[in-house]
């Protein structure tokens, strides 16, 4: 996979961001290293190592179903850049 | 030839847990906005989930209970998009390795029965509630219900028609009810589903579908298939295309609206949920979950007729909805009258319930205290009147009924000496009617056996009313 400015815009897309023309050449450059990286991973021979989904070999980490506090409703509502009758507030997210 | 229609469902149910599916924040519905959060579900960097364990029991009975195959090694995914219902940016759901493959469900419609499959259960956490404001173009985030346990149940596009979708979606309903593992209050979105529709001529290939969301009423459901199946036809006639987009139902306008093509944009980029250690379920686990698996709706039908006798009809109605199940068994075990019971709950309680316009699972009415009433009447302490009367009381108003009668005075009458004088008074005053029965007119009886009894405060003991009227005339 080639990182193009048609695969930026799409991410820009998908990710509701809008990017500066300096921060596209940056971005490029970032997606780039990780594609290389993730390619030298490919070269590692796996050919005797079972699939798997998750580093650990246990299973089942479980909690009971149990109700506990919840967290303060202001602490939380301080990451909101704009609070509105408390809750989050946002420009419009859909249109017309 | 004729045009086809093709629909496929995907329903998301809420699970009833008490706490959610990653942290130990209430499910309660409602609530001020963004009471029933912490830094789990709200997506703080650095948390981690921990997988409540009676989302997978409630899970596997489900599918057990549809017949399907549970997966025994079973995973999460993350499905991955920007949107502000989502604090995390990401949704937790099964994709590569659902809970449960191939159920399904035998529906009934005009007498026909069919299958409809259903190809995967699987686990996924709910997201919050976005209030769009259109005074100040803003949107409001409320995060209570994010990371509500759900399971989404996806049919395979087996529907032809509108009615099949009902009918499986009222047996689906009552089978999460019996089930014990949703409430099903659609009002309060515990049960959504989206449609995918499209349409065909018969015998050809699958047409371009669309999807439908905000559906929150079988109404709405029904109105949406019958709008969006006319809006492809009239497309596909006048020689168009049905473009594939998400679309948004308007129940007030009665018309769907295609979403951007933003919002359409769908590239989850799903990869194994990194911060949660894989499912195994063992033989032993699955079997404790079959064996907590109830009676469902079905079984009580069959065991209601042998046992009780009771009708088929009073059996359907009885069983459509676990709640009126519930108090009807609570009832006939107090009172030891299940076919007064019976006749009780499909005859005058659903009257009331129609009349104050109350849903099944909104029925709250004490069994104790419908159990006192149907061993009154039979008792003979108080007769029908009273029975409805008191009956009324205790439904709106949740009065004693043994107080209420005494205040009402709506003990039965049934001294020989009070009815006879009432009848006297009766004969005295209507002469008329007297005059008609005695030339031969039957109805007048009826009118003559009515009057004694408003006299008596609707509170006369019948037999002994017509008894003592029969035999002042017969003299």
């Amino acid at each position: 996979m080639t990182i193009d400015n048609k695969l930026i815009s799409y991410l820009e897309d998908l990710s509701y961001l809008s990017l500066a023309d300096d921060e596209k050449v940056r971005l490029t450059g970032d997606l780039e290293e990780i594609l290389n990286y993730m390619a030298r991973l490919k070269e590692l021979d796996t050919e005797n190592v079972s699939e798997r989904s998750h580093p650990f070999d246990n299973v089942n980490a479980f909690r009971d179903d149990e109700v506990m506090a919840s967290f303060d409703r202001q602490l939380i509502l301080r990451n909101a850049p704009v609070e509105e009758a408390g809750m989050f507030s946002s420009p419009q997210t859909v249109g017309e | 030839m004729k045009w086809e229609t093709v629909v496929g469902l995907e329903v998301h149910a809420e699970l009833s847990t008490k706490s959610k599916i990653f942290c130990a924040c209430t499910t309660e519905f409602g609530g001020e906005p963004n009471s029933h959060v912490c830094p789990v579900c709200s997506g703080m960097p650095g948390t981690l989930p921990k997988l409540n364990r009676r989302v997978v029991e409630y899970a596997v009975r489900t599918g057990l209970a549809l017949g399907g195959k549970i997966t025994v090694n079973s995973k999460f995914d993350r499905k991955n998009y920007f949107y502000p219902d989502l604090p995390k940016a990401y949704q937790v759901s099964q994709l590569y390795a659902p809970i449960c493959r191939d159920a399904g469900m035998e529906i009934e419609v005009n007498g026909n029965k069919k299958v409809i499959g259903i190809r995967e259960i699987h686990m996924e956490e709910d997201a919050g509630k976005l209030i769009h404001d259109a005074r100040n173009n803003r949107t409001q985030m409320d995060f209570n219900r994010c990371g509500v346990p759900l399971i989404e149940i996806v049919s395979e596009p087996d529907f032809r028609s509108g009615e099949e979708v009902l009918a499986y979606l009222e047996k689906l309903r009552e089978t999460l009810l019996y089930l014990g593992v949703c409430d099903c209050k659609m009002q309060e979105g515990s049960l959504r589903a989206d449609v995918n529709l499209s349409v065909r001529r018969e015998g050809e290939e699958l047409g371009t579908r669309t999807e439908m969301k905000n559906l929150n009423s079988f109404k709405a459901i029904g109105r949406a298939i019958e709008y969006e199946t006319e809006r492809q036809i009239k497309i596909l006639e006048w020689g168009g295309k049905v473009t594939q987009e998400t679309r948004r139902w308007d129940d007030d306008k009665g018309e769907s609206f295609g979403m951007r093509s933003k919002e359409n944009a769908q590239d989850y980029r799903y990869f194994p949920e990194p911060d949660l250690l894989p499912l195994y379920i063992d033989d032993e686990w699955l079997q404790r979950i079959k064996d907590s698996i109830p009676e469902l709706a079905h079984g009580k039908r069959e065991r209601y007729q042998r046992d009780f006798g009771i009708s088929e009809k009073e059996a359907l109605v009885l069983t459509e909805h676990k709640n009126i199940s519930d108090l009807f068994e609570a009832v006939s075990a107090k009172s030891g009258e299940p076919l007064e019971a019976a006749h009780l709950l499909t005859g005058e309680i659903m009257y009331l319930m129609n009349n104050a316009n109350i849903t099944p699972e909104f029925l709250a009415v004490d069994a104790g205290k419908l159990s006192v009433l149907i061993n009154l009447v039979i008792s003979g302490k108080i007769n029908r009147n009273a029975y409805k009367e008191t009956l009324a009381a205790v439904f709106d108003a949740d009065v004693d009924p043994d107080e209420y009668i005494a205040k009402q005075g709506l003990k039965m009458v049934s001294d020989t000496n009070i009815v006879g004088d009432a009848v006297k008074a009766v004969l005295a005053e209507n002469t008329e009617a007297l005059a008609d029965y005695r030339s031969g007119k039957e109805k007048a009886f009826g009118f003559l056996v009515g009057q004694v009894m408003k006299k008596l405060g609707g509170t006369g003991n019948p037999e002994l009313v017509r008894k003592a009227l029969k035999d002042s005339l017969s003299v």
